[in-house]
């Protein structure tokens, strides 16, 4: 089968400027970058600066530090937002280590390289899956090394396992081998005699054992082993077993920690109210009137920090003084250039930049263009998908103390909810001129991410509020209403397709176009200065990337500038462009007078596991069986969809009816759901990401939707975002298929299918092809 | 100026004025961080206490409202109902980012004291006001459900 990497009609060259502006490596030198692509990924075990020391707790490498109380500490860099990374990741390591599950702690580690994560920009390269050429390994190695040096500590794009798998399993398997040499010099036997179980090394010939608490020191002064021998899947004894995750019982009792909940002596709060209009800054302010109000410290402006919006803010000694009193400041806006824009102008300048067609083209198999002119039955149709807010339950918050006349020199501290810690460090270094290694930063607990915490916004935000009161930590916290209304949004799209059935009902032509604003573009401006450009995958990735077998096939995106800041929301451009592949996919089916999951596996010929998850999600929903009338009588149907994403399968059949009360009203009762992510680390954690991911996309699918008006946002609290309740919340079945094929993502391959699955079932049932989301019944 | 209120058993003076809400002396001048603010116009749950057992949001409940009753928050909450509660929730794996299971598990308390065997509907009428962005939801009512049935047999093993 025939791959096309994205290539660009006016610029031969545009693509490599592209990998190399992705490895942030434009400067480099073409020899330089050949001579040092040669060797290895560097090593990921060894921090360049030690752990800071604990008494009594060694560390045996960057990953774990083992204390003579024999409990393990590992250190996990990835942020926990509810996705159970703590856990998880820790299994990973505990397996390998033969550490004793109940000994075992979690902690996150101070910033350093080996921490990058390589996985996720690898990811991000705009190659198809199937494609295993030369030219996709070797920007896939290039990208690696660059972000093993430069990238970013960064928690997203489903990437934690599979970014971490093998080092953590290395550093595991390499403290048990220093445990191990220590134990065998002290007992004077060699150490292949020795074994490891549960927190113990023993010798049975000797019948001697010795704790891991009782090494660790001597162990920490042991030699790197080379290459400690891993385990085979058949060897874990962690991996693969459901396990409860590490945190809930301080989730139980209100102990746990977020970002919002971080307290320190002489704590103050700030209060922010930013130009209604996106990207605005204030002209001018009148602070007197709050100035004089209690508790009030300081009245600030606010500039308009990494891609954010300016604004005022008010520092008092408690947060609803500083609430309070940010209302009481006059303040005149300049309200920037999206001034005047609206949702209905965003559609059309995306439909007119859909019908000029000159975007990049990310797919080009066979000759799509003839095959439809060529084809006995032709389709077309249009889609679209709005702008969609995160709606972090916790609102944005950072909290910093800025220490001008610390000893040694100024310094700051910042708490953060982040998933990006390195870059919140560097963006408060920045704000507060100082050398970002006279910053700390702490990563609390997320109160959900979902891709809103890959901004670091609010930490610029917050470092530049609390430069207003040196040495007081400060916290900066957004109301609900500010939240939702400075989000970075899920970036619209348009788009139009085409297919072409041949007589026999077999698609022979599929040709994809859309049009949206790049986020990567924004990204790169906003947090690093750097102009956007080039192909985005991002916007694209859903679309061409599939492992459908379209005979003829083009699939092409225009990027839309737009002064909306849009960002990375879970599953990012799949959230939209499974749904228009896959409703489109379905009305194709219908065309061909096929059952949805047949004409399916008949494009799946060459891609077993894929098929194999189509078939087993449609086995356990007893898809093609009768579906029995809802519990008040109304009619219920199925619908299929099939994606995958962040290296992942997913397959899922949606059951619907319409509440008989109100014919308008959707209602999903079921889903089921299978997955295919490679080797399972914690079976219990994928299920709990699938049920996350399905509402999360359920509620984009049912009432998700943010629009603007004169560049301001609509939708300023909850109640007005379509989020899903409990009442309304479908039974979910996930089935995970056993594999041994390395991990891949859990957290977002959830999401994509849901808004088709329930599109495609909502016209088995009535008939009604809904082409815009949120779904809405004429 | 200063404020009698009884939270978690005990007697505190507080500074705050009548107006402030509840939920901003709980968490700002006693440190009580386990009671949330999600929206500030109870919309969410997040912030939800028990004032003399009631489920209350204390983001739009004043300090002056409060008067003589007593405040319970996640941090003080006793009796067989949270307890039963916490371990269905740990045995069923419910919590995800953990921010809104302060205010569902105060709320599942109320709703099963009152309610010891409750319906579906009875769970969507208790629950319903509580937004989960994890979409722990099904795990939600499968727990309370759960910790009823503990709180109901005993002596069952769960």
């Amino acid at each position: 089968m025939q791959t096309a990497t994205p290539t660009q009609r006016r610029s031969t060259g545009a693509r490599r400027k592209f990998l190399l502006a992705t490895a942030g490596l434009t400067a480099a030198g073409t020899a330089l970058v050949v001579g040092w692509s040669l060797l290895p990924v560097r090593q990921r075990l060894q921090r360049s600066q030690p752990l800071p020391a604990v008494p009594g707790r060694p560390a045996l490498n960057g990953w774990v530090a083992i204390g003579s109380d024999d409990l393990v500490t590992v250190l996990v860099p990835k942020s926990e937002m509810g996705q159970g990374v703590l856990t998880a990741l820790a299994m990973v390591l505990a397996d390998e280590l033969d550490a004793d599950w109940s000994q075992v702690r979690t902690a996150h580690p101070p910033p350093d390289a080996i921490y990058n994560n390589i996985a996720t920009v690898v990811d991000g390269l705009p190659f198809h899956p199937d494609d295993h050429g030369i030219i996709r390994r070797l920007a896939d190695h290039l990208t690696a090394k660059t972000m093993r040096e430069i990238g970013l500590q960064a928690t997203g794009g489903s990437s934690s396992i599979k970014d971490l798998w093998l080092p953590m399993r290395q550093a595991g398997a390499s403290a048990r081998a220093m445990l191990v040499a220590a134990a065998a010099q002290d007992w004077g036997v060699p150490a292949g005699e020795c074994s490891v179980s549960e927190g113990r090394v023993l010798h049975n010939r000797s019948r001697r054992s010795a704790r891991f608490g009782e090494l660790a020191t001597r162990a920490a002064a042991q030699p790197l082993p080379d290459n400690p021998p891993l385990k085979t899947a058949a060897q874990f004894t962690l991996i693969g077993k459901p396990t409860p995750r590490h945190e809930a019982a301080a989730k139980h009792d209100g102990s746990a920690r977020f970002g919002i909940d971080t307290v320190r002596p002489g704590l103050h709060h700030a209060s922010l109210l930013m130009c209604p209009t996106l990207g605005g800054r204030v002209a001018s302010f009148d602070g007197r009137a709050a100035q004089a109000m209690p508790g009030v410290a300081q009245v600030l402006a606010v500039p308009p920090l990494h891609g954010g919006t300016g604004g005022v803010a008010v520092i008092a000694a408690t947060p609803w003084q500083a609430m309070a009193a940010v209302k009481a400041v006059a303040v005149q806006w300049d309200h920037g250039p999206a001034a005047g824009l609206n949702s209905s102008g965003i559609q059309q300048q995306l439909a007119t930049a859909l019908a000029a067609d000159d975007g990049f083209t990310y797919l080009s198999r066979g000759d799509a263009p003839a095959a439809l002119q060529q084809a006995a039955t032709t389709l077309k149709a249009d889609y679209s998908a709005p702008l969609l807010a995160h709606a972090t339950l916790e609102p944005q918050n950072a909290t910093v103390l800025f220490e001008p006349d610390a000893p040694g020199g100024a310094r700051a501290s910042v708490w953060a909810p982040t998933q990006v810690p390195g870059l919140a460090r560097w963006a408060a270094a920045h704000v507060l001129d100082l050398p970002t290694d006279r910053v700390d930063i702490e990563v609390t607990l997320l109160g959900g991410g979902f891709g809103r915490r890959l901004e670091v916004d609010t930490v610029a935000q917050a470092a530049h509020i609390a430069r207003a009161l040196p040495g007081k930590p400060v916290q900066t916290f957004l109301t609900r209403e500010q939240d939702s209304t400075h989000d970075f949004y899920r970036p619209p799209c348009l788009a139009r397709y085409a297919a072409g059935l041949d007589v026999q009902g077999k698609l022979v032509a599929w040709q994809a176009a859309s049009a949206g604003p790049s986020i990567v573009h924004q990204y790169l401006q906003r947090q690093f200065g750097l102009p956007g450009a080039g192909p985005d995958k991002t916007t694209v990735e859903g679309a061409f990337d599939q492992p459908y077998e379209w005979p003829n096939a083009r699939v092409r995106h225009s990027i839309v500038p737009l002064p909306v800041p849009v960002g990375f929301w879970r599953s990012v451009g799949h959230s939209h462009q499974a749904f228009f592949k896959e409703s489109f996919l379905d009305e194709c089916a219908h065309a061909a007078r096929q059952d949805p999951v047949d004409f399916r596996l008949a494009l799946l010929k060459q891609h077993p596991r894929h098929a194999a998850v189509l078939r087993r999600a449609a086995q356990a929903a007893d898809w093609g069986q009768p579906l029995a009338p809802a519990a008040d009588g109304a009619p219920r149907a199925r619908g299929v969809a099939l994606h995958h994403s962040f290296g992942s399968i997913v397959a899922q059949v949606a059951e619907v009816s319409l509440d008989p009360q109100d014919a308008r009203r959707i209602r999903v009762h079921r889903i089921v759901a299978a997955i295919d992510c490679g080797t399972v680390v914690n079976p219990a954690g994928v299920r709990q990401q699938m049920e996350s991911a399905i509402v999360f996309g359920l509620s984009a699918a049912l009432g998700g939707e943010v629009t603007l008006d004169n560049g301001q946002v609509q939708q300023t609290n909850v109640h007005q975002l379509g989020l899903l309740r409990g009442a309304d919340c479908p039974l979910i079945q996930t089935e995970i298929i056993p594999s041994t094929a390395p991990p891949e993502g859990v957290g977002e391959p959830g999401t994509p299918p849901v808004a088709p699955a329930v599109a495609n079932a909502l016209f088995a049932l009535n008939g009604q092809r809904l082409r815009s989301l949120p779904l809405r019944l004429a | 100026m200063t404020t009698p209120l009884r939270v978690n058993g005990k007697t505190t003076a507080v500074n705050a004025t009548p107006e402030t809400p509840l939920l901003w002396v709980l968490r700002g001048e006693l440190q009580l961080t386990g009671t949330k603010f999600g929206c500030g116009m109870a919309l969410c749950g997040a912030c939800t206490v028990q004032i003399d057992g009631q489920p209350t949001r204390s983001c739009m409940t004043p300090l002056s409202a409060v008067g003589e009753r007593g405040v319970e928050t996640i941090e003080g909450l006793q009796g067989p109902q949270i307890t039963a509660l916490r371990r269905a929730w740990t045995e069923l794996d419910v919590v995800q980012c953990g921010y809104c299971q302060s205010g569902q598990l105060v709320a599942a308390a109320a709703l099963l004291k009152a309610t010891p065997r409750p319906t579906e509907a009875d769970i969507d009428a208790a629950m319903n006001g509580h937004l989960c962005r994890c979409g722990t939801y099904p795990r939600i009512r499968a727990g309370i459900l759960k910790a009823a049935g503990m709180l109901n047999n005993p002596g069952v093993a769960s």
